[in-house]
């Protein structure tokens, strides 16, 4: 089974960062805005087209490019289901 | 204590994450007028200021904001070298109350650079709504720094400030307050944290934070890292204590940043150190020597880890959530405070669907929603340009009648004082008509369009756009962040220029660079305006009627027309930016397009007031001043060219003609291609050049009305597609020349700055070209 990433997940899920994949740069700045393992990121929508989505991570929404999101690898839970039925909930 | 001695000035930096209200909160501290703004990356360079308190007087410096000191972007470098390098009495550290975890990420790293920390919790008032209450007193007592919380926008928030600045200056020693705290105090951190996190990595966190305590507050550290970190970093700063001896620069923080393998640092240390030793490539030897290969990306993590820990134990401490909010279960409490709580108090159920379900998502759905998102960015636009032609056309009549008025005193006191009538008439009819042309037209647009631009920025849309644009700037291989400087250059192309400093790849951030003019900036958009409604919307067909009312741009209509075509005009701008920014990343600017990383601030609420009073203030006299500066050198040249003859003929003439047959090819004439050349100081100036050139005796002919001046252009043999081929001309030729100065400052290359001036020039004759053939083809035809 694929790991699980940033990008599998839809607008209204939520998940729990276990590692990111990324080097240089991108790994600072994603460390930077607190997507160390742990942290949990919930995916709040996504652009028109579809790719630069938005992330509620740490207070803060950030947007993320596919690419990115596709380096970070979230802990395989089914808390995004979680995610989805209390979306739907309420 | 000493009372009322006035000391030297006390520096002191505002510093911290981007988008928190730095700009804001010196503004209010110092009384001047730097532009805020509710996006990421609004500040982009250091801006000194002064102001005084009952003890000292400060010079205050409002730094860029930055996620971390580990820089990537040149913005963020600035910010760092600032902090580094220049001696600061103490730097106040801006936190957001709604982000408190990531702005105190930043904290514990400033205070390993700067040991006079002040903490400035702001947005107190935003998180108050949120629910979220913070208690400083734990912070203080934690950090062992002075902790104040403030809304920026209050005006008693200076007071807070300065008070708390005083209080800090006048104690006798800083460090001593520090050894009033027992050190005991920092085991319930520890203790704490493992009560909310029983995870294995945590407990060898906290143990090393024991370590700390018992280590106390031995001078510097604010962390302790792991030992392996720890020891490279004492290897390393015993090294670099050795080759700088005598400066006082933080050398456990340096080593640390030389250890993450930060190598603008390095460039950057190299530089100070070459002032004072002249030895070169010495501090690579010394890091490579002192650093076991392959530790970078684990000493990243370990120390990144590390201070977001110790961050988020901090701030999990000092939220003080009323009631029963600290047990997870409570949905109604998490609703209220899940923008600040650290994960793990809120369930994940909760925390997503309270987002889900708030204000702001709601207007973003609809704002970046798939259907809606960009016909309401073109709509937004639309009905900008619409309000600013039709809000326009009104004062622009007020002024222009009132410049004639004064025009006519100004003569009659020209005659009695008893000027030389070449004087009076280069005085009058030279400069003050061209400035006076300027004034009346210009002034107006830019004075309701702006504004309105920055009422949205306050709201916090531009980072919307920059969302919405995103994937397509990702299709032409370059960053998303480029839609955000291309706003700033509606402003100003320099300004613009300047602002592409927030793209963190340096090729990404050259393609904005180059591509930054295809938006009209302040100075070409009144042009645009007024080729616009004399010529679109003036006369239906391509038969213009001089004598036709051409002031019809007041009835709504109209000015609907105008808007439309204008908004045509810009989105021709943002394409050929795409199809440039494509172009260059094929060609001369290879590569793949990097990460891109944007944070979408929560809307805000704009403060109307006082963003018009500032807008209109600021855009008036600085357009005012440039104005008249750009003008009057151009109204002396031009009444000299237009005077001055050549073989019987005028200079002016003799030039337009050389230029003629190039000009023709591309559908303009001669003067106007001069115009373009002369107006290079200011594109204020291209299209009262144009008539002051077409008007024989060197100045303008007379004085206001619209339909005089179509008068003239169609004296001259101006259509429609004459008009239309200047207006494609001025959104596509050399940027400025304030703009090219920008761009050699920031490419630092010749070279850049002549593509700068190439690529625009010829998109635009291409433009050109294709356009009156396709003219041509359509008159053929008919």
């Amino acid at each position: 089974m694929n790991p699980k990433t940033l990008l599998t997940l839809q607008p209204g899920e939520a998940g729990i960062v276990e590692r990111l994949s990324c080097t240089g740069s991108l790994r600072r700045r994603l460390l930077d805005i607190g997507l160390l393992p742990g942290a949990q990121i919930v995916c709040v929508g996504c652009s028109p087209c579809k790719d630069p989505k938005a992330y509620l991570v740490r207070g803060a929404v950030i947007a993320l490019r596919a690419t990115d999101s596709r380096q970070i690898l979230l802990k395989q839970e089914d808390s995004s289901e979680a995610g989805i039925r209390s979306a739907r909930e309420s | 204590m000493k009372v009322r001695e006035i000391e030297s000035e006390k520096r002191v930096a505002i510093a911290g994450n981007p988008n928190v209200g730095k700009s804001t909160l010196f503004n209010e501290l110092t009384g001047l007028h730097q532009h805020t703004g509710n996006w990421t990356g609004k500040t982009v360079s250091n801006a000194w200021g002064c102001c005084r308190s009952k003890k000292f007087s400060y010079l205050l410096a409002d730094i860029p904001g930055t996620y971390s000191l580990l820089t990537r972007s040149a913005e963020e470098e600035r910010a760092r070298n600032f902090l580094c390098f220049e001696k600061l009495d103490a730097c106040m550290v801006v936190c957001d109350a709604t982000c408190l975890e990531r702005g105190l990420n930043l904290l514990l790293q400033i205070m390993e650079i700067v040991p006079q920390v002040v903490l400035c919790v702001n947005l107190m008032d935003e998180a108050r709504r949120k629910n979220i209450r913070i208690d400083l007193d734990i912070l203080q007592t934690r950090l062992k720094i002075p902790v104040i919380g403030t809304n920026a926008h209050d005006p008693k928030c200076r007071k807070t400030v300065l008070d708390a600045l005083d209080h800090f200056f006048s104690e006798p020693s800083p460090e001593g307050k520090e050894e009033h705290i027992p050190e005991g105090k920092e085991e319930p951190a520890s203790e704490g944290k493992k009560e909310h996190a029983p995870e294995g990595k945590e407990e060898l966190a906290s143990e090393e934070k024991e370590e700390h305590a018992l280590e106390g507050s031995s001078k510097n550290p604010v962390i302790t890292y792991a030992p392996p970190v720890e020891e490279a970093i004492r290897n390393l700063s015993a090294r670099l204590r050795q080759i700088l001896p005598q400066t006082d620069l933080p050398f456990r923080w340096i080593s640390l940043q030389l250890l993450l393998g930060d190598t603008s640092l390095l460039a950057e240390l190299d530089r100070y150190l070459s002032a004072l030793c002249p030895e070169k490539g010495i501090l690579e030897n010394v890091l490579s020597s002192s650093m076991p290969s392959g530790t970078q990306d684990l000493f990243t993590d370990q120390v990144t880890c590390k201070i977001a820990e110790y961050a988020s134990s901090l701030c999990k401490e000092a939220f003080r959530v009323s009631g029963r909010a600290h047990t997870a279960r409570c949905a109604h409490c998490c609703k209220n405070c899940i923008y600040a709580l650290p994960s793990e108090q809120c369930g994940l159920q909760e925390t997503s669907s309270a987002y889900l379900h708030s204000l702001d998502r709601r207007i973003d759905r609809i704002l970046t929603g798939r259907f809606l998102g960009y016909p309401l960015m073109i709509l937004l636009l639309l009905l900008l340009f619409w309000i600013t032609i039709v809000g326009a056309n009104y004062p622009s009549e007020l002024l222009s009648s009132a410049f004639s008025w004064l025009e006519g005193k100004l003569d009659a006191a020209a005659l009695a004082a008893g000027l030389t009538p070449w004087l009076k008439d280069l005085l009058i009819y030279g400069i003050f008509r061209t400035v006076a042309w300027i004034v009346s037209v210009m002034l107006p647009p830019m004075a309701i369009f702006f504004p309105l631009f920055t009422l949205l920025e306050d709201v916090g849309y531009l980072p919307r756009i920059a969302y919405n644009l995103d994937s397509y700037f990702q299709k032409c291989h370059s960053c998303g962040k480029q839609a955000l400087t291309m706003a700033m250059g509606f402003g100003c192309n320099a300004a613009g220029v300047v602002g592409c400093r927030i793209i963190d790849s340096p090729r990404e951030r050259l393609i904005a660079i180059l591509t930054n003019s295809f938006v009209p900036c302040n100075g070409r958009f009144p042009a645009l305006i007024t080729m616009i409604s004399l010529f679109i919307i003036g006369t239906g067909k391509f038969s213009a009627d001089p004598h036709a009312p051409a002031s019809s741009a007041g009835l709504p209509g109209h000015a609907f027309v105008a808007a439309c075509c204008l908004t045509a005009l810009i989105l021709l701008g943002v394409l050929m930016t795409f199809l440039v920014s494509r172009i260059l990343s094929a060609t001369l600017l290879k590569g793949v397009p990097s990460s891109f990383l944007l944070e979408l601030p929560p809307y805000r609420k704009p403060r109307v007031g006082k963003v018009i009073v500032r807008s209109v203030l600021d855009r008036t006299l600085s357009l005012l001043s440039r104005a008249v500066v750009a003008a009057v050198p151009a109204g002396l040249l031009l009444w000299l060219t237009a005077n001055l003859t050549f073989h019987g003929r005028t200079i002016l003439s003799l030039c337009s003609g050389f230029l003629d047959p190039l000009a023709k090819r591309i559908g303009l004439d001669g003067t106007i291609l001069m115009a373009f050349l002369l107006g290079m100081p200011a594109n204020e100036i291209v299209l009262p050049i144009i008539l002051m050139a077409y008007s024989g005796q060197g100045f303008l002919q007379e004085l206001g009305g619209s339909a005089s001046i179509k008068a003239i252009l169609t004296a001259h043999g101006w259509d429609t597609a004459t008009a239309l081929s200047v207006c494609l001309f001025s959104l596509m030729h050399w940027p400025c020349a304030t703009t090219l100065l920008t761009i050699h400052q920031e490419t630092h290359s010749l070279k850049w700055t002549l593509a700068a001036i190439l690529i625009p020039l010829s998109a635009g004759i291409t433009c050109c070209i294709l356009f009156n053939l396709l003219m041509q083809t359509i008159r053929f035809f008919l």
